[in-house]
C-alpha cells in the first residue's frame, strides 16, 4: 500500500469531515468565463472531500500557464512553480514529507514542452503522487500560440496554416515511461473526473490523468467536447502495452482510468539508516 | 482582426455566451442595460416528508412572448475551421453523452430517495450559480454577478426547505450508483461553458431557465417511471413546482432587456489571433 492510501486507511474519521467547499480558498479564480479549468477545480475539491481528506495534509504543486494558478484557489498547501518544473518540485515535497497527498497541476504547455522532460522521468521514477494536466491543446495565458497537442493543422494568425507538426500523445508516452496509473477525464463532467481523481490518488505510484479542458477563448469550437467525450467501453487494464494500443487506436475521447500497473513506488523516506556524523568524521581523521 | 473575421466572432457568440475573454468593456459596459431582476422569484420547493403537498402561488405572470432564442450561424471563424473532432490521424466516431439530457434513468422506489434527488439537485445549482458569480465579478460585470448569486441564494432556499421537510439535519449522500440523471451533472446545473463575460441578465436568466426546463423534465420522467402511487404523486408535484419556475423565470425576462444584437462585441478583444 502507498503512504497515500496508508495515510487514507489510517485515518478513521467521518467520511464528510471535509466538504468540496472546506478545500477552496478565499480567491476567487479569475479564469475566463467558461473555461473548463472551473470545473477540474470543483473535481479536486470534491475528490479531495471524497477521499476524506485535510487541506493541511494535501499539496498542490504547479508550474505555469492559466490551469497552473489553480493553488491558489484551494486552502491545501501550495506551490506555484517554474514553468514545466511542477513536476520537480513536487518529487522533491513528497520526498520531503511523504504523509503528505502530492497533487501535481498544469497545462499541455507547461506539461509537455516545458516540462516534458520532467514528465518522462517522473513517469519513470513512479513516485506516489498525482499529475493532472488540463490539455487545451493550446497556449491561453499567452494568447493562443500552438502547443504540444496541438492538431497539426490548427489554422492561426501565430501559426498560418497549421504548424504541421504531429502532436504529442501524452497517454501514450506516459503508458511506454511507466506511469502507474493513466486515465483521461474531461472538464464537463465534475463528478465523473472527481472519482477518477480520487482513483489516481489512491493508486500507489505515479498517477497521470489527462483532463479534456475546454479553452473558450482561443479554441471556442471546444465547446464541442462535451457532445464528443463518452465513458471508455473497456475495463481498466494492468497491461501497458494493451492499453497503450487502446489510447493509440481510440478517439481522443474515451474518458475513464485506462491503466493500473502494478510497478513499485519509489521508496519514501531514507532507504538506508543514516551515517552518524561521528562514523564520517572518523574516515576523514588523520 | 478583419472585418470579416470580427464579424464572424461575434456572430458565434450569439445563441450562448462564447468565444471571448476579459478584455477592456467600456462600450460593452455602457450598453448594457440595468435590467434588474424583478419581484418574482422562483418559488421554494414544497414537498412534505412521505407526501407531497400543496403548490405555492405563482408570484408572476408568465411572460406571453417566448423568448427568443437567437441561431448560431452556420460559418465559423475561419482561423477555427477544424474542431478537435476532425483532427487528423484519429478516427472521431460521433459519441453522444447526452450532456444535457433530463430524463431520468430507472425508478425511484421511495419518497427519501426523490427528495435526496431533489436536494442534491439543489445543491449543485446553489454551488454552480455562486461559480458562475464568482467569475462574473472577477471580469467586472456587475449585473450579472449580482444576478447569479441571487439564484444561488434562491436556490439555496430550496435545500433550506427540503432539509426542513425531510427532518433532515445533514445532507444525505445521493444512493449508491450511477447518478439518476443521464449526463454529467444535475438537470438544474448550468453549464461552466454556457457563460461569457460580456453576457446580460437576460442571458443569464436564460440560463436559468434552461435549467428550470430540465429539472421539469427529469421529474416528469421519475413521475412516469415511479413504482408507487406516493413516489408518482411526489414526482408530479415536484415537476408541477419546477414548471412554475420555468414561467416565472420567463416572467422575469419579459422584465429584462433584450441584448443588442451585438452585444459580445468588444472593442479592445483579447484574440489578436483572429
Amino acid at each position: 500500500m502507498n503512504s497515500t492510501a496508508t495515510a487514507l486507511a489510517a485515518a478513521e474519521r467521518p467520511a464528510a469531515a471535509c466538504t468540496p467547499a472546506t478545500f477552496k480558498s478565499g480567491t476567487k479564480p479569475i479564469w475566463c468565463p467558461g473555461c473548463g479549468d472551473y470545473s477540474v477545480l470543483s473535481s479536486i475539491t470534491k475528490a479531495f472531500a471524497m477521499l476524506a481528506l485535510k487541506p493541511e495534509e494535501t499539496v498542490v504543486v504547479s508550474g505555469i500557464g492559466c490551469s497552473s494558478r489553480i493553488p491558489a484557489y484551494t486552502s491545501c498547501y501550495g506551490f506555484h512553480g517554474v514553468h514545466g518544473r511542477a513536476l520537480a518540485a513536487a518529487t522533491g515535497v513528497k520526498l520531503a514529507r511523504p504523509e503528505l497527498t502530492v497533487l501535481v497541476a498544469g497545462g499541455d504547455g507547461d506539461g509537455y514542452s516545458i516540462g516534458g522532460n520532467h514528465f518522462l522521468h517522473a513517469c519513470r521514477r513512479n513516485v506516489d503522487m498525482t499529475y493532472i494536466v488540463m490539455d487545451n491543446h493550446v497556449y491561453g495565458m499567452t494568447k493562443g500560440q500552438p502547443s504540444p497537442t496541438t492538431e497539426p493543422d490548427w489554422d492561426s494568425k501565430l501559426a498560418p496554416g497549421g504548424t504541421g507538426v504531429r502532436a504529442f500523445h501524452p497517454l501514450v508516452i506516459a503508458l511506454a515511461s511507466g506511469a502507474n496509473f493513466v486515465a483521461r477525464a474531461f472538464a464537463g463532467d465534475p463528478n465523473g473526473t472527481a472519482e477518477i481523481l480520487a482513483q489516481a490518488i489512491r493508486h500507489p505510484g505515479f498517477s497521470f490523468v489527462e483532463i479534456l479542458s475546454p479553452c473558450v477563448t482561443f479554441r471556442p469550437e471546444q465547446r464541442e467536447w462535451k457532445e464528443a467525450v463518452h465513458p471508455a467501453s473497456v475495463t481498466v487494464t494492468n497491461d501497458p502495452a494493451r492499453a497503450a494500443r487502446r489510447v493509440m487506436t481510440d478517439d481522443g475521447f474515451n474518458i475513464g482510468a485506462l491503466y493500473a500497473g502494478d510497478r513499485t513506488p519509489f521508496p519514501l523516506g531514507p532507504r538506508r539508516p543514516p551515517i552518524p556524523l561521528t562514523d564520517l568524521e572518523a574516515e576523514f581523521a588523520p | 482582426m478583419t472585418a470579416a473575421r470580427k464579424k464572424a466572432a461575434t456572430k458565434t457568440a450569439v445563441a450562448r455566451p462564447s468565444a471571448k475573454a476579459p478584455a477592456t468593456r467600456k462600450v460593452a459596459a455602457k450598453k448594457r442595460a440595468a435590467g434588474k431582476p424583478a419581484a418574482g422569484k422562483p418559488a421554494a420547493k414544497k414537498v412534505a416528508a412521505g407526501k407531497p403537498v400543496a403548490k405555492k402561488p405563482v408570484a408572476g405572470k408568465p411572460a406571453a412572448k417566448k423568448p427568443v432564442a437567437k441561431k448560431r450561424p452556420a460559418t465559423k471563424p475561419t482561423v477555427k475551421k477544424r474542431v478537435a473532432s476532425e483532427a487528423p490521424g484519429k478516427s472521431r466516431a460521433k459519441a453522444k453523452p447526452a450532456a444535457r439530457a433530463s430524463v431520468a434513468r430507472g425508478a425511484t422506489s421511495s419518497i427519501g430517495t426523490l427528495m435526496t434527488y431533489a436536494l442534491w439537485l439543489e445543491l449543485d445549482a446553489v454551488e454552480r450559480y455562486r461559480e458562475l458569480a464568482d467569475a462574473m465579478e472577477m471580469h467586472n460585470n456587475r449585473d450579472v454577478s449580482e444576478l447569479f448569486r441571487k439564484m444561488s441564494t434562491i436556490e439555496g432556499k430550496h435545500v433550506d426547505k427540503i432539509m426542513k421537510q425531510m427532518g433532515w439535519t445533514k445532507v444525505p449522500p445521493l444512493p449508491q450508483g450511477a447518478a439518476p440523471w443521464p449526463g454529467f451533472e444535475s438537470p438544474e446545473t448550468a453549464a461552466h461553458d454556457d457563460v461569457h463575460y460580456l453576457m446580460q441578465p437576460y442571458h443569464a436568466l436564460a440560463l436559468a431557465l434552461k435549467g428550470e426546463e430540465r429539472a421539469h423534465r427529469f421529474f416528469e420522467s421519475l413521475a412516469r417511471a415511479a413504482t408507487t402511487p406516493a413516489v408518482r404523486r411526489a414526482a408530479t408535484e415536484m415537476a408541477e413546482e419546477e414548471r412554475e419556475h420555468v414561467e416565472l423565470v420567463r416572467a422575469w425576462m419579459a422584465k429584462v432587456p433584450r441584448p443588442d444584437d451585438d452585444w459580445n462585441d468588444d472593442p479592445d478583444p483579447p484574440r489578436y489571433t483572429d
